[in-house]
């Protein structure tokens, strides 16, 4: 699972107001290599949270995304390196992912988070 | 006719690893699977501008209509409740992230995120009560709730399905609606049994005049059409859904009147109840209120 994915994901569980975003628990990183694609960060960049993808990245060893970001940040090429690498080549094999209000663990295994909730939380 | 998968066993149960790998391998499901992915991103209608798009894939199952999104350039969020069906879609490299997760509790993601939705052969798969905590209605209508959340404004979702029938056809794009849905539903090739196939598409909000729902198939392609040519097959049929659909059941609510009982009571006779009364001039008759 890659941090665009974590970005996007929220805790399900009934009652839960506060479920974003999902900590993480890494026990086993990969990196694949994938081709950067300005145009497609540009227009993802508006739907992310940066705090939450920042904090993330953190909390899987990547230190070197800025805290905030300019636009014109957008078109600098070490940026968008930085970027596009924490988003989409970092993939998270083996670990969890915990839920913000309840403390709630979704296991990942080879990469895939098991989000299957229980009788008693849907 | 074989038994429906879905009257067989639940999907996370059906699809174990040997359904899984005979489903992945068959060249024929394959080949199925990627055309209805073209056929669904073309009803996706995703702007014509070379930029990949964030999609979700609903029941990606192995990967297959995954593996035509990342073809298209695309990312995707692929979900699907099958641990064995997600296991052979690593064994395929699937480029998408992939989630093991129950679609009728809810997808979980965050609002506004989502360039578009499709869904090849699963959401039917919501239609079963499969597990006595599982109501059918309310697992749609947790699913298309979501689902609408989810979607950024002006996104589609196209769900390809195989209903069982028109009741449970008219159940899932009942629930659709309901949650805020506008489209409709889209059959090609409606007059082949074998190649029919159903796409609802939904749109998020009120439909207006660039939203119009596209053309189906099966228009003057015989030469397309699987199965027997048939010279004389018509233009598909397209159905725009709206939301207030005039009331077939005009019900006489005011009270339950002679004609009622003396149904009802036919009715059991007919079952087969010997204790019915007879029908006299006092059946059904009006009494004097007591309060």
């Amino acid at each position: 699972m890659r941090l665009i994915t974590h970005n996007m994901l929220s805790c399900n569980i009934k009652g839960v107001t506060n479920g974003y975003p999902l900590g993480i628990e890494a026990s086993r990183l990969e990196t694949k290599e994938s081709e950067l694609n300005p145009e497609f960060l540009r227009k993802i960049f508006p739907k992310l949270e940066w705090k939450a993808l920042r904090d993330a990245a953190h909390s899987l060893g990547l230190n070197d995304l800025p805290e905030h970001v300019e636009p014109s940040m957008l078109e600098d090429a070490d940026f968008l390196k930085n970027f596009h690498h924490a988003l989409l080549e970092v993939h998270l094999e083996e670990g969890a992912l915990i839920c913000p209000e309840t403390g709630r663990r979704f296991p990942v295994t080879k990469g895939v988070p098991n989000m299957l909730l229980n009788e008693d939380e849907v | 006719m074989s038994l429906r998968p879905e009257r067989q066993a639940p999907p996370e149960f059906f699809y174990n690893e040997t359904e899984a790998r005979k489903y992945t391998t068959s060249s024929r499901i394959i080949d199925i699977q990627a055309k209805l992915t073209e056929r669904a991103l073309e009803l996706l209608a995703l702007p014509d501008d070379g930029v990949p798009r964030l999609l979700l894939d609903l029941g990606c199952g192995s990967g297959l209509s995954g593996e035509t999104l990342s073809e298209h350039g695309h990312q995707w969020i692929g979900l699907d409740i099958s641990q064995s069906m997600l296991d052979i879609a690593l064994e395929r490299e699937a480029e998408g992230d992939l989630l093991l997760s129950d679609i009728g509790q809810g997808l979980g993601l965050r609002p506004g995120t989502m360039d578009g939705a499709i869904s090849i052969s699963a959401v039917q798969w919501l239609c079963n009560a499969d597990k006595s905590c599982n109501h059918p209605r309310t697992r749609l209508k947790q699913f298309f709730g979501s689902l609408y959340k989810c979607l950024a404004r002006g996104a589609r979702a196209v769900l390809q399905i195989y209903p069982e029938n028109a009741p449970q056809l008219e159940m899932i794009s009942a629930a659709a609606l309901r949650c805020g849905f506008s489209g409709g539903l889209v059959v090609d090739y409606p007059h082949s049994t074998r190649a029919k196939k159903y796409f609802l598409c939904l749109m998020c909000g009120p439909p207006s005049t660039s939203t119009s729902l596209p053309k189906a198939k099966g228009l003057d392609r015989g030469s397309e059409s699987e199965g027997s040519s048939d010279p004389d097959e018509e233009a598909g049929t397209v159905d725009i859904l709206e939301r207030k659909r005039p009331s077939k059941k005009q019900k006489d609510k005011k009270g339950k009147g002679r004609s009622w009982v003396l149904k009802k009571k036919e009715q059991r006779r007919h079952r087969g109840y010997t204790n019915v009364p007879q029908d006299t001039k006092y059946t059904g008759r009006k009494r004097k209120s007591q309060f």
